[in-house]
């Protein structure tokens, strides 16, 4: 039985590190030769192919249900590859890809403003202030064109013009229209259209679908990523599956935070313990605090509510302009109210890019100007544009919304603005793949929100829904043939190789360690305040002491966790404070990664921000002369330092520029 | 506020069930349901007991993982509302809430309040599809709908698939589920093709789950948090009798 182990890692003081070049050539970006534009197609073109009969012989997993992993896995099986899908939820269609409301970018141009593959490139390589490779993005751009045309064809409900034409609308950090929506629904009509694709698949036999199956870890064999080790989440049974190929689509890390706009099931543990078997973690410390979400209401509270951020195309930000300003919205005149995006931010006012408005947020209340019973919220105000616009298509447009608001708040935003704070809502860190969107270890892939690869520093609105469908649809089905072509002939291992056995045995006995312990803290208690001390040290803004003082905390709660934890019942059936207890465990080893990247990162960029390094008036301060790398980090095993990996960025098409939305 | 919770306690598929009582201390009122149970969860925990399982995941009335019957109703008897939306402002200080699993032939208790659903995706793998391999859809708006269509398919396309309509059904019926997925498609161009050999796989793969027949008497409709209407069971029934006079020609 293998116990689980303590990294008792004291602060560091700067970490080792190794950049790309030293690092046995480890990481390679693998980007195409040549300009950009034409390069995926060159790619495709050049790419080896494998016979449909061939095909057969693979056996390819798909960890992940969602828009990444149920595209893929649709996909896959329609090219002839036996694939076995998992998921964690009941059913696919349950994947977190179903809870985003806004939209999805694409250029299409269809409203004929300008927009082009290489302004959306544009504007997602500076949305990410500039730290994304601009050969993914830049295919990215390419295929979201695809995307609409494949998920209309499979019957998704996107919005429509009476002409009958497909409607946009505008999203944060852009100037044109591409923004693809389906009510206040996105997501949803999404998933369900990759979902419908699966399904026809699972019928045909080309898909096993593992539903309740979560990923315990992952087998690797002679350097090769070959299986994984599940759960059945309704029986508790164990299980090995082996494969040719691995592909992770397991989402984000936000709940690392404990309260964030995640499901509740959405977990680390499959790209942590794929890490942990020596696939390297890029950026952990680039995660999104998105601006507008229902402030936090009591300690009771299980999760943190999105308001979609199209709001902000009619509604105003605002907090008042004095310090402690107690009245009611409606009492604060015009002049003493402070309309601070517009303020800042002229050109794009309202609008502003995510991570700069959750901070303006932040400023705000750090001066005492904030409102609701904690100070922790701003306005957002539809009063202008009831006025203007009349109330009923107010309603048509974010009905939803106001009604989802109303629930949860008891208030009518029709009549009084919204209370508005920032939560964390994505992660753009995650596990570091190439170009083929294959991490360090051979054979293991990366989809969707789990990978690091699109987004930077920052993520853009309406552009992950676009990567999970790019990665899932249109790139990850041709760039692993690559991997499956090289593997050839090779015999897939049996689910009794000695490695299979062994990470078998280790996943059983951390499950029979958590039981056995039997101490007083419910794997509630450890989430709830790891995820206060994330907030506070590692959240919309950090500084090397609180990112030191988290360093040493982190391993004293982890070290508690595995002396006090209470988890009733057994392992040998459904048992959700087991399942939680074995998700907390992981995020207790994970956050003190993030904090190790966002301390040896001392400069500002995106999400990632350092109060050392700020402008005067407050802006994030770039370190391009030292940063301009990603941050790949490799697990050194118990009670030692993650290793630093480097990837150079290189810009070629865009020029590095202070990213300015004044 | 202190409510007194009867709850349906079950070791797993095969063990007999039971209901049994916990007080819910010191529940605020701005607390959703889910969170209610939560701080229930936690004491009993403390206490050496096992916690209630139920499901949930979003907790925003968006993947239809939750599911349990509350005082008679599924999700609650809140209009338009799955029961993680809802909130305990709704309830009274005293009140005595009977909370059970979704109950109906089809779907066999797992544990507690957790049952198993999974005869809704075989409904929808047996044909709530369009046929599209990927890569191979020509442009998006070389295909117009009616905004008047597509809004009716958003209407039916928003189904969460969480079950409640069976659950409320006597019959156990998962017709409008099923009326839901025929009917976003078939108001579709892009679902014409498959149209009528969709209508006849569904229903049968429905049947052969063990949901009950539909007699038209629309708990369904009143219990739907996604509001649907039951004019999509009409929707569906002249559909299934085109499509069955059609089948009986050799024309599907
Ligand atoms: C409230 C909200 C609103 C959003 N709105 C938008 C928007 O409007 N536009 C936009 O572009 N983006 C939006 N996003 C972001 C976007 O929804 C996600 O980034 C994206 O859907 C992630 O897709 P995915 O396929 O990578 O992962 P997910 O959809 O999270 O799927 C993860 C899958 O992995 C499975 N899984 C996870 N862990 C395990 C495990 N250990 N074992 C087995 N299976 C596992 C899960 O069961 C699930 O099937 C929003 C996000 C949130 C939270
Ligand atoms: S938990 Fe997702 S709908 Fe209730």
């Amino acid at each position: 039985m293998s116990t689980p182990d303590f990294r008792n890692v004291s602060p560091l003081a700067a970490p080792p590190t190794r950049d790309a070049a030293t690092a046995n050539g480890a990481l390679d970006g693998k980007t195409p030769q040549g300009p950009l534009a034409g390069a995926w197609d060159r790619y495709r073109a050049e790419v080896q192919l494998i016979n449909p009969a061939n095909k057969r012989k693979y056996q390819v997993i798909v960890v992940g249900s969602g828009l990444a992993g149920g595209a893929a896995a649709a996909t896959l099986s329609e090219l002839g590859y036996q694939v076995s899908c998992f998921c964690y939820q009941d059913s696919p269609r349950r994947a977190h890809s179903i809870a985003a409301q806004g939209g999805i970018n694409a250029a299409k141009n269809y409203q004929n403003d300008g927009d082009s593959i290489f302004r959306l490139f544009y504007d997602t390589i500076k949305g990410g202030d500039f730290r994304s490779r601009e050969a993914n993005v830049y295919r990215l751009a390419q295929v979201s064109r695809d995307i609409i045309d494949q998920c209309v064809a499979q019957g998704v409900p996107f919005a429509r013009e009476y002409g009958g034409q497909l409607a946009n609308r505008s999203f944060g950090g852009a100037q044109v229209s591409r923004t693809f929506y389906a009510r206040g629904q996105t997501g949803q009509q999404l998933l369900l259209g990759a979902y419908s694709a699966l399904s026809k698949q699972i019928a045909t036999g080309g898909v096993k679908m593992f539903s309740h199956c979560e990923m315990q870890d992952l087998i690797v064999i002679d350097g090769h990523a070959k299986g994984i080790v599940t759960r059945d989440l309704f029986t508790g049974e164990i299980q090995t599956h082996m494969a040719h190929a691995v592909v992770l689509a397991t989402g984000g890390y936000g709940n690392v935070f404990y309260l964030s706009t995640n499901a509740r099931g959405c977990n680390v543990t499959a790209t942590w313990r794929a890490h942990r078997r020596g696939a390297f973690f890029a950026n952990p410390c680039y995660t999104q605090i998105h601006p507008t979400c229902i402030p936090v209401g009591g300690d009771y509270q299980s999760k943190l509510t999105l308001m979609s951020e199209s709001l902000r195309n009619d509604g105003r930000v605002w907090a008042p302009a004095k310090k402690g300003d107690k009245r009611a919205p409606q009492d604060i005149p015009e002049s003493e109210r402070d309309y601070y995006l517009e303020r800042k931010y002229p050109s794009y006012g309202n609008l502003a890019p995510r991570d700069i408005s959750s901070r303006a947020a932040k400023e705000a209340c750090d001066d005492g100007r904030g409102v609701g019973d904690h100070g922790l919220g701003v306005y957002l105000d539809f009063a202008d544009s009831i006025k203007r616009l009349g109330e009923p298509l107010i309603r048509e447009r974010y009905g939803n919304l106001f009604d989802m608001y109303e629930k949860i708040t008891g208030e009518n935003a029709y009549q009084r603005p919204m209370r508005i704070f920032p939560a964390v809502h994505y992660t753009m860190g995650g596990l570091w793949v190439d170009y083929n969107l294959m991490s360090n270890l051979p054979g293991l892939h990366v989809i969707g929100e789990a990978n690091f690869s699109d987004h930077g520093a920052n993520r853009l609105g309406a552009s992950a829904l676009m990567q999970g469908l790019a990665d899932g649809y249109f790139v990850l089905p041709y760039t692993i043939g690559v991997y499956l072509a090289s593997e050839g002939g090779k015999k897939l291992p049996k689910a009794d190789h000695p490695e299979a056995a062994a990470v078998r045995e280790a996943s059983t006995g951390r499950l029979q360690k958590m039981l056995a312990i039997n101490g007083k803290r419910t794997p509630g208690e450890f989430h709830r305040e790891l995820g206060l001390l994330m907030w506070d040290k590692c959240g919309m803004a950090r500084n090397r002491d609180g990112l030191q003082h988290a360093l040493q905390r982190i391993p004293q709660l982890r070290e508690e966790f595995w002396q006090n934890l209470r988890v009733p019942g057994e392992a040998g059936n459904l048992n959700h404070a087991l399942d939680h207890a074995n998700r907390v465990s992981d995020y207790l080893e994970f956050a003190e990664t993030m904090c190790f990247d966002a301390l040896h990162r001392e400069e500002s960029c995106g999400g990632h921000f350092r109060e050392e390094y700020q402008t005067e008036d407050g802006e994030a301060m770039r370190d391009d002369d030292n940063y301009a790398y990603v941050a790949a980090w490799e697990h050194k095993g118990a009670d030692a330092q993650p290793y630093l990996h480097k990837e150079p960025l290189e810009f070629k098409e865009v020029h590095l520029a202070v990213r300015s939305y004044k | 506020m202190n409510l007194t919770l009867k709850v349906w306690r079950q070791k797993d598929s095969k063990s007999p069930g039971r209901i049994e009582t916990y007080a819910a201390k010191n529940i605020p009122e701005s607390a959703s349901f889910l969170e209610m149970l939560d701080i229930v969860n936690e004491d009993i925990m403390h206490a050496g007991g096992e916690p209630i399982m139920f499901e949930s995941d979003c907790r925003e009335g968006i993947c239809g993982t939750c599911s349990m019957v509350i005082n008679g109703y599924a999700h609650g008897g809140q209009r338009g509302t799955t029961v993680c939306q809802l909130h305990m402002r709704h309830f009274k200080d005293g009140d005595e809430l009977t909370i059970e699993p979704w109950r109906a032939a089809a779907f066999p208790v797992v544990r507690d309040l957790v049952v198993n659903r999974s005869g809704l995706d075989r409904i929808i793998q047996s044909g709530g599809y369009v046929s599209v391999r990927t890569g191979s859809a020509v442009d998006g708006n070389a295909l117009p709908v009616p905004k008047k269509n597509s809004d009716l398919a958003m209407d039916a396309a928003q189904c969460i698939g969480c079950g409640a309509c069976v659950a409320a059904c006597k019959n156990g019926s998962a017709m409008l589920f099923l009326s839901a997925k025929v009917g976003h498609l078939g108001l579709l161009p892009q679902g014409q093709p498959e149209r009528h050999r969709r209508v006849l796989n569904m229903v049968r793969q429905h049947d052969q789950e063990g949901f009950g027949n539909c007699t038209n008497q629309y708990e369904c409709e009143a219990v739907c948090p996604k509001e649907i209407s039951s004019t999509f069971i009409t929707r569906l029934n002249r559909d299934y009798a085109v499509a069955s006079a059609r089948e009986l020609l050799g024309a599907v």
